[in-house]
């Protein structure tokens, strides 16, 4: 596994980019925990500040340090966006393995519900649930909701790969070696769809914190959990472009744009990962 | 007298293209034989190349439903297989061995899990040493042992040592049945002679019936019982090995013989084709007329 | 007739270490042959002896685990003259397909399943044959039918054709260009007779044709007697006789290939055939002296010793045995019917 990275890192200069990238996104939202100031109290530093030795990021025009609060914000934007990546791959790794291995009326009743999934709108319905739930719409509740709506088109694609190989002989193989269809849905196929599973997982993970933003940049999530959607939200609400605090906006803005590029590039060089063959040309092996 | 397998006025036809061309392939045309429980025997298919001798056997194991007849296993249809027990139960008696080495393992696993499944769920085996006891001593049946292949990936090892883990790996839960397609094609002839005579050692002293799919009409007469000769679909000659391969009746199987490559023209290169008329006759014929039985006991396609 | 594959003492092993501990599979040790033109030169031998090893070095297709440890391997097309291993990856590329094309073994297994034949060849032909779609294609289909393929092939998945169906558009491919170098490891192992012999028959004919050299590798002794020039007999990763067909069959001077020759059953012949005592050896960890000691009828004590070198026994005919002008036939070998000429 160490070596795989170290292999990845030496030899694919878009993982080593990606990875530099998140990788500094990571750490910063994990100094989160060093914060010398509780993520919702406000006016703890005087406000309206540009960025300087004391406040690396300025402070903003609610009285908060902007370097701490976004620590507090990345860490939260950025758990949410792994547990809807991890939980909607569940959903599209079961979905798409089931479907693509027993095929018949399983697979066709599976796609059937699959193709509304697809069909519906994802926008109205986020705003119908907040305003079904209101303030019980935390973090986690909307984790959810979107990891409900976020697996569709990956099963699909998982499927197709697992019908394909449903034909090769070593599955028949395998059946008559006496392993269970969850076995070698899991333990056979599985390691073929990991591929997709990661780069899809990156490519989610953009999909659900854009969401995510988007939802907290128009004041529909709870505004007193600290995300990068809430800042902008709060910047807004404080015409943060007109007064001049610039750094309120172009800061999570450039933080966030280096994280969707970070996680993009790491979504294009997880192929190389899994597939031997193209990391062995990469090495000079061909 | 019971019978192992019965294969009853078997079709299969497969439909190809889209919407628009159907074009369809008979595969498989009216194949009727029965292998009996009292005495095993090697029972060989040989025939031209896409005559339907996988898809035969495949519906034999159960993974293709025939278009017309039943196959029946021990009594039993596939149809009434229908729980995981009974398909377990029936993959105790029957096992394969594909056609191809280098599909048969899955390339991203070890190929010694094909064995540990097969020891723990057909045979039984619960504990580690029981498990490595049952894979070992298959394997030493097939001249390997399990310290060359555990842990190794398919990759890594030759056709013949791929096809022999295959063979092994089929042997784990003493089969009543084994349906081995071309298993000695990818072998070298040292090796070849070391499988056959296997499955000849199988059939006498484990009572294996084998139905053995092959190209090499050298090892179906050293070690096959009976035979059946395919083309394009129909059985054209059936019966017993020896009296069959020795004075071919039917134009195809004349056509077979005459092609085998023989070693006394060593370095002379004769690659003539067989002769025109005994071709013609045997192209032309193709899938006519009924099967008819001889004194000697086999029955050929006569117009 | 000149040399176009010139090998030199090549040595290629597969070099891994799993958890800590190296292996070293020594597949190709010690291998030197020439390839002529116009020749057809068949590789026989044990399973798992290296035969395909060795060619995938001669095809410069090896990938690691499998390395070149030692010796030089150069290829002459005309005025060309090429190393693979020194060359740059472009030089390589450019011989490919055009100059030398290779058929793996299982390669029918490696047709992609999701792409209809017809897209395969698209893919790998038509780029380097530079001819226009209409007579591309048409070129395709007479190439398809001499190989007793019906040109509808083109239209299927690689799972609707049987074995033997497959094995010949794999060969369709690989010959289409007509290149003047073809390795090729097993190609017709899955072929019913009658259609192998006419598919070794139409390979036989393009090479005379094209006074091209093919690399047949089969464990087949009878497909080897009846197509090749020339054999090599690989044992345990070395090359222990090489000569003329016939001579290798009516007149072996290797106890191994003596044994191989004698070790078909033929039609009509149901007298228990022995296979070869003891277990194939184990690359990772051969036998000292001569590999074949262990196994060998005829092994003395210095077989265990000391590597006996590849040495010339007759015209043109080379074998590695210490004790090789002892070596008697062990199959009597019909002669053939005086009207047969080459
Ligand atoms: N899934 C499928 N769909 C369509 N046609 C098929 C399918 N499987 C097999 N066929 C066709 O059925 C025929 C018989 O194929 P099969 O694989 O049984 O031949 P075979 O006798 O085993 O040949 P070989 O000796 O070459 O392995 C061929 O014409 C093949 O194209
Ligand atoms: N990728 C690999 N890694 C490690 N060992 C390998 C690898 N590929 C092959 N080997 C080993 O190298 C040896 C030679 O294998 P090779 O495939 O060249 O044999 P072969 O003569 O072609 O046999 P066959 O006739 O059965 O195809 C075998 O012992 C095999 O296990
Ligand atoms: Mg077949
Ligand atoms: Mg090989």
């Amino acid at each position: 596994m160490w070596t795989i990275i170290r292999d990845l890192i030496r030899y694919n200069i878009e993982f080593a980019i990606g990875a530099m990238l998140v990788g500094i996104i990571v750490i910063f939202s994990l100094l989160s925990f060093f914060s010398p100031y509780a993520p919702n109290d406000i006016y703890v530093v005087f406000p309206d500040q540009p960025p300087s030795a004391a406040f690396w990021f300025g402070t903003n025009s609610r009285g908060q340090d902007m370097f701490w609060n976004l620590t507090f914000a990345f860490r939260n934007t950025l758990f949410f966006g792994i547990m809807v990546a991890v939980l909607s791959r569940i959903i599209s790794i079961t979905v798409g393995l089931l479907a693509g291995y027993l095929g018949g009326w399983v697979d066709r009743s599976m796609m059937f519900v699959n193709d509304i999934f697809v069909a519906l709108p994802i926008f109205p319905i986020l705003i119908l649930f907040y305003f079904v739930l209101r303030s019980d719409l935390n973090m986690f509740t909307l984790a959810l909701i979107m990891a409900g709506l976020g697996w569709p088109f990956d099963a699909r694609l998982i499927r197709s790969v697992a019908i394909g190989l449903r034909h090769r002989e070593f599955t028949r193989h395998a059946v008559f070696a006496g392993m269970s269809p969850a076995k070698i849905m899991f333990e056979e196929h599985l390691p073929y769809v990991m591929p997709i599973v990661f780069s899809t997982a990156m490519a989610n993970m953009i999909w659900s914190i854009g969401f995510e933003v988007t939802l907290g940049v128009l004041g529909f999530t709870n505004l007193n959990v600290p995300t990068i959607g809430t800042t902008l939200y709060w910047a807004n609400n404080h015409s943060a472009m007109v007064v001049g605090t610039w750094w309120w906006i172009i800061i999570p803005v450039a933080l966030i744009i280096a994280t969707f590029l970070g996680l993009f590039l790491l979504a294009v060089s997880m192929n190389e990962y899994i597939d031997p063959r193209s990391r062995l040309r990469r090495m000079g092996g061909e | 007298m019971s019978t192992l397998l019965e294969v009853s006025n078997v079709s299969m036809r497969f439909v190809m293209g889209g919407l628009f061309s159907r074009n369809h392939i008979d595969a498989v045309v009216d194949a009727n034989f029965t292998l009996s429980a009292e005495n095993p025997e090697i029972f060989t298919i040989i025939g031209e190349s896409g005559s339907g001798k996988t898809t035969l056997a495949r519906m034999i194991l159960g993974l293709e439903k025939p278009t017309a007849g039943d196959i029946l296993f021990e009594g039993k249809s596939a149809a009434e297989r229908n729980t995981r027990a009974a398909r377990l139960a029936f993959m105790r008696r029957v096992q394969p061995v594909f056609q191809n080495p280098f599909e048969t393992f899955n390339p991203l696993k070890q190929v010694d899990r094909y064995l540990e499944a097969t020891a723990r769920s057909l045979l039984g085996a619960r504990s580690k040493a029981d498990v490595d006891a049952a894979m070992d001593d298959a394997l030493q049946k097939v001249g390997l042992s399990l310290k060359e292949i555990a842990g190794r990936y398919a990759h890594e090892l030759s056709g013949g040592q791929l096809q022999r883990v295959a063979i092994a790996r089929a042997l784990i839960p003493n089969p009543a049945l084994l349906i081995a397609d071309e298993p000695v094609s990818m072998v070298d002839a040292s090796l070849r002679m070391s499988i056959v005579n296997l499955l000849k050692e199988l059939r006498d002293t484990l009572k294996v019936s084998v139905i053995y799919i092959t190209h090499d009409l050298a090892t179906a007469y050293y070690i096959s019982d009976r035979i059946i000769i395919m083309q394009k679909g129909h059985v054209v000659e059936m019966g017993p090995a020896r009296t069959v391969l020795d004075t071919p009746e039917h134009p195809y199987s004349q056509l077979l013989k005459s092609s085998v490559l023989s070693i006394d023209a060593a370095g002379m290169g004769d690659l003539r084709p067989a002769d025109r008329a005994m071709a013609e006759a045997a192209w032309s014929r193709a899938g006519q007329g009924a099967l008819v039985a001889r004194d000697d006991g086999r029955m050929v396609r006569t117009a | 007739m000149g040399d176009v594959l010139t090998v030199r003492n090549l040595k290629a092993y597969y070099q891994m270490a799993y958890f800590g501990v190296d292996r070293e599979v020594r597949a190709v040790d010690d291998v030197t042959l020439t390839i002529r033109e116009n020749e057809i030169y068949g590789i026989a031998g044990e399973s798992s002896s290296g035969k395909t090893s060795l060619i995938k070095t001669f095809a410069a297709a090896i990938r690691p685990p499998l390395k070149i440890v030692d010796g030089s391997m150069t290829y002459r097309f005309g005025d060309l003259e090429i190393d693979p291993y020194k060359a740059s990856k472009e030089d390589v590329d450019a011989i490919r397909w055009k100059h030398l094309s290779y058929i793996m073994q299982g390669s029918m297994s490696l047709l992609n399943p999701v792409r209809r034949v017809k897209k395969t060849f698209e893919d790998f032909a038509f780029k380097p044959m530079g001819l226009p779609r209409a007579e591309f294609w048409s070129k395709v289909r007479a190439h398809l039918e001499r190989l007793g393929l019906s040109p509808n092939v083109l239209e299927a998945y690689p799972h609707q054709l049987s074995g033997g169906m497959r094995q010949r558009v794999v060969i369709a491919l690989a010959t289409v260009c007509q290149p003047e170098f073809v390795i090729a490891d097993e190609p017709t192992t899955a072929l019913d007779v009658v259609v192998q012999k006419d598919v070794l028959a139409m390979i036989r004919d393009v090479q005379r044709q094209m006074r091209s050299s093919v690399v047949f590798v089969t464990h087949d002794m009878s497909v080897h007697a009846n197509i090749t020039d020339r054999i090599g007999i690989v044992y345990a990763g070395r090359l222990v006789e090489e000569g003329p067909t016939r001579t290798l069959f009516t007149a072996p001077k290797h106890p191994y290939t003596a044994h191989l020759v004698a070790s078909l059953p033929r039609i009509g012949d149901t007298t228990p055939k022995a296979a070869l005592e003891g277990r194939p050896p184990n690359l990772a960890d051969p036998p000292s002296g001569c590999r074949f000691h262990p196994r060998c009828p005829l092994a003395i004590e210095k077989c265990k010793t000391d590597v006996p070198p590849l040495e010339t026994v007759g015209s043109d005919h080379r074998s590695a045995c210490w004790r090789s002008d002892e070596v008697r036939p062990l199959a009597k070998i019909g002669t053939p019917e005086p009207e047969v000429v080459a």
